[in-house]
């Protein structure tokens, strides 16, 4: 098994392709950054126009912390799309360059073949992350410095102090991580019944898209299915920056208002997980390779 | 700072009031706050406001006759009511274009205080009216309520301790109206969910806001640059 | 003589057609089995499923005496596959790719290793050049040298001449030889084309629409007493006139074309040629055939009411 997860990642990081979702990310971020560097303030007021009527907000707003999470917001959306060129192509790819034969005639069973072929794009996705991570937080905070994060929620804002966010950043990448492993394990999933790589990554960033429309909208009749869309539960990292406050309305260090929807959520997407891989696995075992 | 202006000229102008006895309590006010240049004091501060979730942070206030003052946050974010913290009540007695009016008395906070009416001779002030609840036995300022044209009505309620004989309070708690806080989940790219809609009850207290400061040590009188004021 | 390849019944139904119908055959070892059959005759699928990439619909298949559906990793583990196009990945280099198969074939072999395995193929001097750069026949060469690197028991090769110059073709066949009688292998190939099979093919199967045709020895199949003759002459029915009446009435096959089939020994061609002399019969041509050109005439005529 390490074998095959060996081949698979040692193929997946000889091709160019790897690195377009490494150069997209980092160009994405750098501009970002370049962006607040020269032109934070303007951002700033923007986004504090309305509150800025009752309050003074004193202090250093813009720090790498607030950044990494504009960021986040930003790009979490996007990286599913970075995720998907490679996850949707691992079988379908190797479908269409015809490799695929060659591989399934080898002495291995089809099962250890595709969960060899999903650990790589796991590994794949969670080095995207490790690099988005880099760049957004760590460089982010080098750039920005480090203070308060000063949040603005669509209902409330959220004040968190210094020395109580890293941790959560810690959870938000975690639980990112296994956001965008649900993406890779839909392309994953959809990679099996094509044999090009364009349709599985076309089909997955649809269904992406077309989920996460329903998740947005508020109208009743989506609004019963929203809880078993994964797209809705990708977004509950943010629940990690919302802070519990005491009966007199001050915040708890180093709590989390809602503990139970990050859990749940978790629990959601690693159903979907497993469903993806497994139902990936079945169909594969069964299918006749005809490229 | 446009407010602590404005409340700050409230203050002018109580002092030029005609009321006699009402004149003469806030003049005994008035000297008694005077014997106060300057001060440096630590507190903490706590944000109440129903749409800011924020922990107590650490706070620094200088004072400096005549209207100097500054309220420093010990590192990090702060969030305050626009100038309504910084007022402070020495810098309430200067002088000036004032009607003062004895209006009974009431009790605040279990101490039996005389009620004060002040209105404004300018025309032009933001400030309506303001009422101070003045304990008139230990001359301190128990509460103060400002009613201005444009940003509603704010309210100072004081208490005193080790401080009283300076008319330095320990405990401000300043309160203030808010506007209702929304920012479309577009903007913030939040998701909705099945929130319940909030009760007219919760509205209403949404709409009020509360900044305290308690503070736990002063430095009196032992001189501060103008520099820090900046 | 121990059977390597034992096929029984073997039938695949794809949603609306059946590309194998109830196919048996078995390949000994040290055979060179020539798998012949019209493009489109099954034969992949055939060797797909002995592949294991394609599940049959029904019958039973073995290799090296086990189960293939039960002992599937024992025995792909001997077997080594050029199917259809030779396709490696593309953005590696030759001895990349030959690097990855080794190691799913469970090898660790040395650079040394590798590069030998190139050099038999002729890649040496490419080994480091990604396969972008490579031509048709040199993919070739790639594809088998990855097929055997794991030094496979049975080789399996599907239309391995398919897009290749006659040098190309030539290098392959005595590939195939070496395999056979140096190394002692048991290769199968299939191929579309009867000159390519015949010339090293110990076993012939020949399949048309999924159906076995024939299946025997080479010597059999190539049998001279099986002799077919078509002859081609001024006037075709009174020419059959004439060797009705003759000697050789009792040689004569039915008909398929215009031309006339005389069956008989190979050493009976020039006495045939003499007697249609003496017969003043208008001569246009005389072409021998061995049998097994017979079928696959037949096969790739798309006739096969004939028989034999």
């Amino acid at each position: 098994m390490r074998t095959l997860i060996n081949i698979e990642l040692y193929k997946i990081f000889r091709r160019p392709r790897t690195y377009i979702a490494f150069a997209a990310i980092t160009a994405l971020i750098v501009l970002i950054q370049f962006g607040l560097k020269v032109d934070g303030q303007t951002y700033v007021d923007f986004m504090l126009n309305d509150i800025g009527s009752t309050l003074e907000i004193d202090g250093n707003v813009l720090n790498g912390y607030l950044i990494c999470y504009i960021m986040l917001q930003l790009l979490l959306v996007h990286v599913p799309l970075l995720i998907a060129l490679i996850a949707a192509d691992m079988i379908s790819g190797e479908a269409n360059m015809g490799t695929l034969r060659v591989l399934l005639s080898k002495p291995y069973s089809r099962t250890s073949f595709m969960l060899a072929k999903f650990i790589a794009s796991t590994i794949y996705t969670l080095l995207l992350l490790v690099w988005l991570a880099f760049l957004a937080l760590f460089v982010s905070m080098w750039i920005f410095g480090t203070d308060d994060m000063f949040l603005m929620k669509s209902n409330y804002v959220v004040l968190l102090k210094e020395n109580d966010v890293f941790w959560r950043y810690i959870g938000a990448f975690l639980f990112a991580a296994l956001a965008m492993t649900t993406v890779a394990a839909l392309g994953f999933f959809l990679s099996v019944f094509a044999e090009n790589s364009i349709g599985p990554i076309v089909a997955t960033m649809s269904v992406i898209i077309f989920l996460t429309i329903l998740s947005t909208m508020n109208i009743p009749v989506f609004n019963i299915v929203k809880p078993y869309l994964f797209t809705t539960h990708m977004i509950s990292w943010k629940e990690f920056f919302d802070i519990q406050v005491t009966e007199s309305n001050e915040a708890i260090l180093g709590s989390i208002q809602n503990k139970e929807r990050i859990l749940n959520s978790a629990i959601v997407l690693f159903i979907h997980i497993i469903l993806f891989v497994s139902g990936a696995i079945m169909v594969f075992r069964k299918k006749d390779i005809l490229s | 700072m446009q407010k602590i202006v404005i409340l700050f000229f409230i203050f002018q102008f109580a002092l030029s009031a005609s009321g006699q006895d009402a004149t003469a309590l806030v003049m005994k006010v008035k000297a008694k706050l005077d014997q106060v240049n300057d001060y440096e004091a630590d507190g903490k501060m706590k944000t109440n406001v129903a749409f800011i979730k924020a922990p107590i942070g650490k706070v620094k206030i200088f004072y400096k006759k005549p209207n100097k003052f500054k309220l420093k946050k010990d590192g990090g974010i702060s969030l305050l009511p626009k100038g309504g913290v910084s007022v402070n009540m020495n810098s309430l007695v200067t002088t000036d274009e004032f009607v003062a009016l004895a209006a009974g008395e009431a009790v605040v906070g279990g101490v039996k205080t005389t009620v004060v009416k002040m209105l404004p001779t300018n025309e032009n002030s933001e400030v309506v009216l303001t009422t101070m609840y003045i304990d008139e036995a230990n001359l301190l300022i128990k509460k103060a309520v400002s009613t201005t044209k444009e940003n509603g009505t704010y309210e100072i309620e004081m208490s005193y301790g080790k401080f009283a004989s300076y008319g330095l309070p320990d405990k401000v708690i300043f309160s203030f109206n808010t506007k209702n806080y929304k920012l479309p989940k577009g903007l913030t790219l939040e998701f909705d969910d099945n929130e319940k809609p909030l009760t007219e009850e919760q509205k209403l207290r949404n709409k009020k806001g509360r900044v305290e400061i308690t503070y736990s040590s002063y430095a009196i009188n032992k001189g501060i640059a103008d520099t820090v004021f900046k | 003589m121990q059977s390597i390849i034992q096929v029984k019944g073997l039938t695949k139904s794809f949603k609306n057609l059946t590309a194998v119908k109830d196919l048996s055959f078995t390949v000994n070892e040290g055979d060179v089995y020539g798998f012949l059959g019209q493009n489109g005759a099954g034969k992949s699928t055939t060797i797909r499923m002995l592949l294991t990439l394609i599940e049959p619909t029904a019958g039973s298949i073995e290799l090296f005496g086990m189960p293939l559906n039960t002992h599937r990793t024992e025995i792909l583990r001997q077997v080594g596959a050029v199917i259809e196009k030779p396709d490696v990945y593309k953005y590696l280099s030759a001895i990349e790719n030959l690097r990855i198969f080794a190691r799913l074939s469970g090898l660790k072999p040395t650079d040394q290793q590798l590069m030998q395995q190139l050099e038999m193929v002729g890649l040496a001097g490419r080994a480091k050049d990604t396969v972008k750069t490579f031509s048709q026949g040199m993919k070739q060469r790639l594809g088998i040298a990855v097929a055997l690197i794991h030094d496979p028991q049975l080789i399996i090769l599907d239309e391995p001449t398919n897009g290749l110059d006659p040098q190309g073709i030539a290098d392959i066949r005595n590939l195939i030889r070496h395999l056979s009688r140096d190394l002692n292998k048991t290769v199968l190939v299939s191929s579309h084309l009867l000159n390519e099979i015949e010339q090293i093919a110990t076993r012939v199967l020949i399949i048309d629409k999924g159906s076995k045709l024939v299946e025997g020895a080479a010597a059999d199949l190539f049998d001279p007493s099986q002799t077919l003759v078509e002859l081609e002459t001024l006037n075709n029915e009174a020419a059959l006139l004439q060797l009705q009446e003759s000697k050789w009435a009792a040689n004569l096959q039915p008909r398929r074309t215009g031309a006339l089939l005389i069956k008989l020994h190979r050493n009976q061609i020039p006495g045939l040629h003499k007697d249609l002399v003496e017969m003043q019969i208008p001569l246009l041509s005389l072409q021998p055939r061995h049998s097994l050109e017979d079928y696959f005439l037949q096969v790739t005529s798309g006739q096969h009411a004939h028989t034999h």
